[in-house]
């Protein structure tokens, strides 16, 4: 379970997060969403202890991720982060086999190849195993940076917005992965989307947050109500039922 | 959801075969690892070849006589000192570069030579000629190397760990710092007699004749014992250079692991300004073409390339400059020439910092 009690983070005089409080149950898929800057990324890095807080506690699986130590963090908890750069030239294998830094410190075993071949297959990536990232599509790439989070193999997979650049097949197919890390690996997966009707299908809890406070947390059916929904996102929203559940229209 | 199902054993059932010839490597195949030995090789062959042009050539005493040994002698500590200096610069800049995460900026740009500058001159304005002699011998060898090392470790903690933590904060410092000690040096200068000002400009430039012989002893262990260290942290330098939050999220403490690197980086700078005097752009050279041959992120692989270019392109000139063109002193300013048009090519190039 992720708990996060009172957690918040001021970045200037008016912009503050928080204070949030809310718990993530263990398991399944729960997505994180909400307008613009209304604090998603920043709850995402501070649970993956990528920025600090200003008061608060966070706890995963009954680590306190600002006090445990950040190697043993690195096992349980892994992040990705919406705007990914390297200074390095990569390629995409490389990449994904960083993911496994935690347990190889660097001298990747048998056993560690076969996480990367599996997390690069799992994305489809097999055949650009080779490639350098600087010679990859934008989705491709957004692929990668997945991939290497799942070579990781923690139980808490944190992403923001990995769909960015994918296209309907393989924003459907990543989904469909993380919907079956879920299942058939146990892995908790806390995801920020942008596309409500992407959340609703695939998550089992949608947290809704605004103006940097959780104000819905719920199974997508209590979350998917016109006026919830268009209270969130400050523009009118009508749900109507849809072939594969609910489907909100916002245009 | 039922397909994905199905798909997983077929899946898993293709991935058995492949999985031996499947490996991760900071070299990508066999034609990457061929440029890469080739190039290793070739900068072997010139650092071979002009290492023994110098102690060889144009020795003007019969071979084998003790005057044709002293004068070998003499020369190999030329050597030496070309070895320190390229495997401090080598390593501190590539090592500075993957903990700062920008390509572009280097240890010798943070303020390091306008420090040499200001320490030489204070000592020339304060104590005449006799400053520079008071600047010559092993303790303070030492003293100058401390000053630049505190002032690198005390600049660097203080901009990571306070609320500038921020890149382009810490250059304008580095910047304004140098501008400053500059000026104060200029504003010395100008007091000077004229013969003190010529001994002063000599020592200035970065000139391999400045390394005495009873330095080395020292400056050796301590650059090999740092670049030992750096080369054990290798793979977690490799984490490091994938950013911030790539590293945090992968273990590392990023901030204290960056203290730990610039703490050495200034050991390796600080060494290699007090043996030789300032030289800003020989790092950013000599990293720069390891990037560029070895293409790799590899740090046990990038800092052998950054040395062996570093002593090839200072062992050459020195060779050809020196023994040809009887021109030693030009040595570190033909370098740094070179180093400072090729740092302005990438800077254009890439358009920012
Ligand atoms: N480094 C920063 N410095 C100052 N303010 C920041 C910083 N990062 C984020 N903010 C502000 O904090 C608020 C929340 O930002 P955050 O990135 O968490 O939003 P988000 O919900 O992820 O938005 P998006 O959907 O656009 O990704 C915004 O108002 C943003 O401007
Ligand atoms: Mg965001």
């Amino acid at each position: 379970m992720i708990s996060l009690t009172d957690v918040s983070k001021a970045y200037s005089s008016s912009v503050s997060i928080g204070p949030v409080s809310v718990d993530i149950d263990a398991g399944g898929i729960t997505a994180l969403v909400g307008p613009n800057g209304a604090g998603k990324s920043t709850i995402l890095t501070m649970i993956g202890r990528l920025l600090s807080l200003d008061s608060g506690r966070i706890e995963v699986a009954g680590h306190d991720v600002v006090n445990t130590p950040s190697k043993a963090i690195a096992k349980i908890i892994s992040v990705l982060r919406q705007e990914n750069h390297f200074v390095t030239r990569l390629t995409v294998r490389q990449l994904v086999s960083f993911g496994r830094f935690p347990y190889s410190k660097g001298r990747l075993t048998l056993g560690d190849e076969k996480y990367i071949s599996e997390a690069i297959d799992f994305l489809d990536l097999t055949d650009l195993e080779d490639r350098y990232l600087d010679q990859l599509s934008g989705g491709q790439r957004q692929r990668a940076y997945v991939a290497m989070v799942l070579a990781q193999n923690t139980d808490y997979v944190l992403l923001d917005e990995p769909l960015n650049n994918l296209d309907m097949q393989h924003a459907v197919a990543m989904m469909k992965q993380l919907r079956r890390a879920a299942d058939e690996l146990d892995r908790t997966v806390v995801i920020v989307l942008h596309d409500i009707n992407f959340a609703a299908h695939y998550s089992d809890r949608i947290l809704a947050m605004k103006d940097g406070q959780v104000v819905e947390h719920g199974t997508p059916a209590e979350i998917m109500r016109d006026d919830v929904l268009t209270r969130v996102f400050n523009t009118d929203v009508q749900v109507v039922p849809g072939p594969n559940g609910p489907l909100a229209v916002y245009y | 959801m039922l397909k994905t199902a199905q798909d997983a054993p077929a899946q898993r059932g293709t991935q058995q075969t492949p999985q031996q010839s499947r490996r991760s490597g900071p070299l990508t195949g066999r034609r990457h690892r061929r440029v890469y030995a080739l190039v290793t090789a070739v900068l072997i062959l010139i650092s071979l070849g002009s290492t023994a042009g110098i102690l060889f050539y144009n020795n003007p005493m019969p071979v084998g006589s003790d005057g044709w040994w002293l004068i070998a002698g003499m020369r190999r500590d030329s050597l030496l000192t070309i070895a320190v200096v390229a495997l401090c610069h080598a390593m501190a800049t590539i090592a500075f570069q993957t903990a700062v995460n920008n390509r572009i900026i280097t240890p010798g740009i943070m303020g390091f030579g306008s420090l040499y500058t200001a320490i030489q001159t204070g000592f020339v304005y304060l104590f005449g000629i006799t400053g520079v002699v008071m600047l010559v011998g092993v303790p303070q060898f030492f003293l100058q190397m401390a000053v630049m090392m505190l002032l690198a470790t005390g600049l660097y903690t203080w901009l990571l760990s306070g609320k500038f933590s921020n890149i382009h904060i810490m250059l304008l410092v580095g910047v304004v710092l140098g501008g400053t000690l500059g000026s104060l040096s200029t504003f010395m200068q100008r007091m000077l007699t004229p013969s003190e000002f010529d001994v002063l400009t000599a020592r200035l430039f970065g000139n391999l004749s400045n390394a005495r012989a009873e330095y080395l002893p020292y400056a050796i262990p301590i650059a090999l014992a740092v670049a030992v260290v750096l080369w054990l942290w290798a793979p977690k330098l490799n984490v490091i250079a994938l950013g911030k939050d790539n590293a945090t999220n992968l273990g590392l403490n990023h901030k204290r692991e960056v203290i730990k690197i610039l703490l050495l980086v200034s050991i390796l700078v600080s060494l290699a300004t007090a043996l030789v005097g300032p030289m800003m752009f020989l790092g950013f050279l000599t990293a720069a073409l390891a990037y560029q041959f070895g293409d790799t992120y590899s740090h046990r692989h990038l800092f052998p390339l950054g040395f062996l270019c570093g002593y090839a392109v200072l062992s050459a000139s020195y060779f050809v400059l020196r023994h040809v063109w009887d021109a030693g002193g030009a040595v570190t300013v033909i370098v740094e020439l070179v180093g400072g048009l090729v740092f302005l090519f990438f800077l254009l190039r890439k358009g920012r910092l």
